[in-house]
């Protein structure tokens, strides 16, 4: 597969990649390109691998949470004062990886962003896989999972009611609204597509499979006028949303008054880093996938090259955090603000702070260059970079917070287990795990939209 | 077609989108008002063509949004105030900024929920099976036909073409025209999982 060489793409005056489709696509060969992916009988050999890969690492998770649910929350290296050690980070992480699913489907459309068509359900799938791991970390850090729906708000025997001024509480439903709304924005959008592929299946169980999952939908148009109103109130609904998403699990941090948390920048700062590693994780996957189904036609170099820009500025915004931390820090006077600043550049956890800065600041900044951002291989390195870049953030924040805050004698170093790796891998396991059943089960690419981008070409190259 | 089986509708099939635009404004125009049009993606004006008028999604989702916000604010002031009153910090029972995150969410939800159902339920989807499945080349896939499949499809349900079956059935510009039939029996048909080459 990987042998076949990069098509020639056409190029704007100003020398960027033009075009969002590549020429010569037809309602057709569209259709098919994205329909006989999940209609074929067999995926590719890469797939299997893909998949076995991350099925084994989903053995894992469930092999740690076992473990988890015998001996409790002590198999982790958190202890007091560390108690939030990877379950929190993780949980962030994740989290601000889907976030780029929502920002790519809802305000990118709204904004009348056409190249997002070719990545779209995509990242909206992404959205759904990394939120169902990241809603597993605060379940499993509760200490007894099993009585979880306490923290839900209903009328029970002992009179007692979640305490809604707590963030904690906000984050249950900030997470599982921002999870429905998602999941309904996902099938709104779906459905056309799985009519499309329950009209090109041959075989009768496809077919009814798919008849049944498409709800009898059938091009009426005063269905797509319902649907596409309905699909736009979405779109407008999910923006607050998502950013109040991530602001909410931003005041998890900024409302507690542990030096490095307590912070007003958190919000804003929370909300562009969660783009930022979430365009990551999509350029991660889809520089992978095009290549191995040959999707170069569909998803060009002109949607790389402008997800590489995106992360460029959410990247800087996010140095812009980074700065306005270290600077807060000195200009607070406050000596607790001061040390924490100190500890985490020069503490026992130096070394990720000095990671993160190359991982998140340094190296991104060769996307300035349109060489890296129309160079695959680049792309996908700092891709990469990025997404381990976050995940270490998050660690700096949670880990380097906590360890020294106020009084000496309470301090103690957190040092994670052979557990918290496993069920942080497993959680990743899991994640491509269920993006390969999704590539391989669903049109990966909105069929109906490439179709407009079809019809109408000179909306696509604007 | 035997006869035994009662007319549905009358329906045409055009090449390009602009074709079906145009002959939606021209029937329309000319009176014609149980009409629907069939396309493989939304086709900017032809609600407005067909003569529909606005949808009323927009005010289902404010409903919503509002029965969400209120609910939501409501849950909280009742746990907080009037169910078990909790003294946090010397802050006001009914300390309101800090119910606006769930209150917001809730908003939102309810909103979602009713965009969701709501458009689905004037869709009046799910529904297996309708009459336009029986139009021909709907199993355009398993005939493997080498000619474009994209079709848009025009199509009356109203009543005067529906009683003069044996009126002719012309449309200017149209690749072809056909009869709608009902079901041959009541029952949906085994194959009721129709194909609708879209």
């Amino acid at each position: 597969m990987s042998e076949r060489p990069e098509p020639p793409y056409e190029v704007s005056p100003l020398g960027y990649p033009a075009r969002l489709l590549a020429p010569g696509e037809t309602y057709e060969s569209v259709s098919d390109k994205i329909a006989s992916i999940p209609l074929a009988r067999h995926p590719p050999r890469a797939w299997y691998f893909g998949f076995l890969i991350g099925f084994s690492f989903f053995m894992l998770l469930l092999l740690g949470v076992t473990w988890l649910f015998m001996k409790g929350v002590g198999i982790w290296g958190i202890n007091i004062p560390v108690a939030w050690g990877f379950a929190i980070v993780n949980f962030v992480w994740w989290i601000g990886i889907g976030h780029a699913g929502t920002f790519i489907s809802a305000i990118l459309l709204l904004l009348h962003q056409q190249w997002r068509t070719a990545i779209n359900r995509f990242s909206e799938a992404m959205t759904l896989f990394a939120v169902a791991c990241a809603g597993l970390f605060p379940l499993l850090h509760l200490g007894r999972p099993w009585v979880f729906w306490w923290i839900l708000p209903y009328p029970d025997t002992m009179g007692l009611w979640p305490q809604f001024r707590s963030p904690l509480v906000w984050d249950v439903f900030a997470v599982s609204t921002y999870f429905t709304v998602s999941l309904l924005f996902w099938f709104l959008g779906l459905m056309p597509d799985l009519a499309t592929v329950r009209d090109r299946a041959t075989n009768v169980w496809q077919k009814k499979i798919y008849g049944v999952l498409a709800l009898g939908w059938r091009g009426s148009a005063a269905h797509w006028h319902r649907q596409q109103t309905a699909y736009l109130m979405l779109a407008g609904l999910a923006t607050p949303l998502v950013l109040s998403v991530h602001s909410v699990v931003s005041f998890d941090f900024a409302v507690a008054i542990v030096p490095g948390w307590h912070s007003t920048i958190f919000p804003p700062y929370f909300v562009a880093g969660a783009i930022y590693s979430g365009f990551a994780m999509v350029l991660n996957i889809v520089i992978p996938v095009r290549k191995l189904y040959g999707l170069e036609r569909l998803i060009t170099m002109r949607t790389l090259n402008n997800m590489a820009n995106v992360m460029l500025v959410t990247g800087e915004i996010v140095a812009y955090g980074y700065l306005i931390e270290a600077f807060m820090a000195w200009y607070s006077g406050d000596v607790f603000e001061e040390y924490m600043m100190k500890n985490r550049a020069f503490g026992p956890y130096g070394f990720a702070f000095w990671a993160l800065m190359l991982l998140n600041v340094v190296i991104p900044q060769v996307l300035w260059l349109r060489r890296v951002r129309t160079n695959l291989a680049l792309l996908f390195l700092v891709a990469l970079s990025i997404n381990v870049g976050m995940w270490v953030e998050r660690f700096v924040i949670v880990i380097t917070s906590l360890n020294r805050d106020f009084t000496p004698s309470a301090w103690h170093l957190f040092i994670p287990t052979f557990w918290d790796w496993a069920i942080l891998a497993g959680t990743i396991g899991m994640f491509f795990m269920l993006q390969f059943l999704f590539m391989r089960l669903l049109p990966m690419i909105s069929i109906s939209e490439t179709r407009e981008l079809v019809a109408e070409p000179e909306k696509a190259e604007r | 077609m035997k006869t035994a089986r009662a007319l549905y509708g009358l329906a045409a099939e055009f090449t390009t989108h602009e074709q079906l635009l145009a002959a939606a404004r021209s029937a329309c125009a000319q009176g014609y008002k149980s009409m629907d049009a069939y396309a493989p993606f939304p086709v900017e004006g032809l609600p407005s063509a067909l003569g529909r008028k606005r949808s009323l999604v927009p005010l289902v989702v404010l409903i919503g949004g509002i029965i969400g916000g209120s609910s939501g604010y409501f849950m909280q002031w009742y746990a907080n105030v009037v169910s078990y009153p909790l003294n946090i910090g010397g802050r006001p029972l009914n300390s309101w900024p800090s119910f606006i995150p769930i209150t917001f969410e809730l908003t939102v939800l309810g909103a979602a929920l009713f965009a969701f159902f709501g458009s689905m339920a004037m869709n009046k989807l799910p529904q297996p099976y309708h009459p336009i499945f029986h139009a021909p080349n709907f199993e355009r896939a398993s005939r493997r036909t080498t000619r474009s499949s994209t079709r848009w499809r025009l199509a009356s349900f109203s009543k005067a073409s529906v009683r003069a079956p044996s009126r002719r059935c012309r449309c200017e510009n149209a690749a072809r025209t056909f009869r709608i039939a009902r079901a041959r029996r009541r029952r949906v048909p085994s194959r009721y999982v129709q194909s609708a080459a879209l």
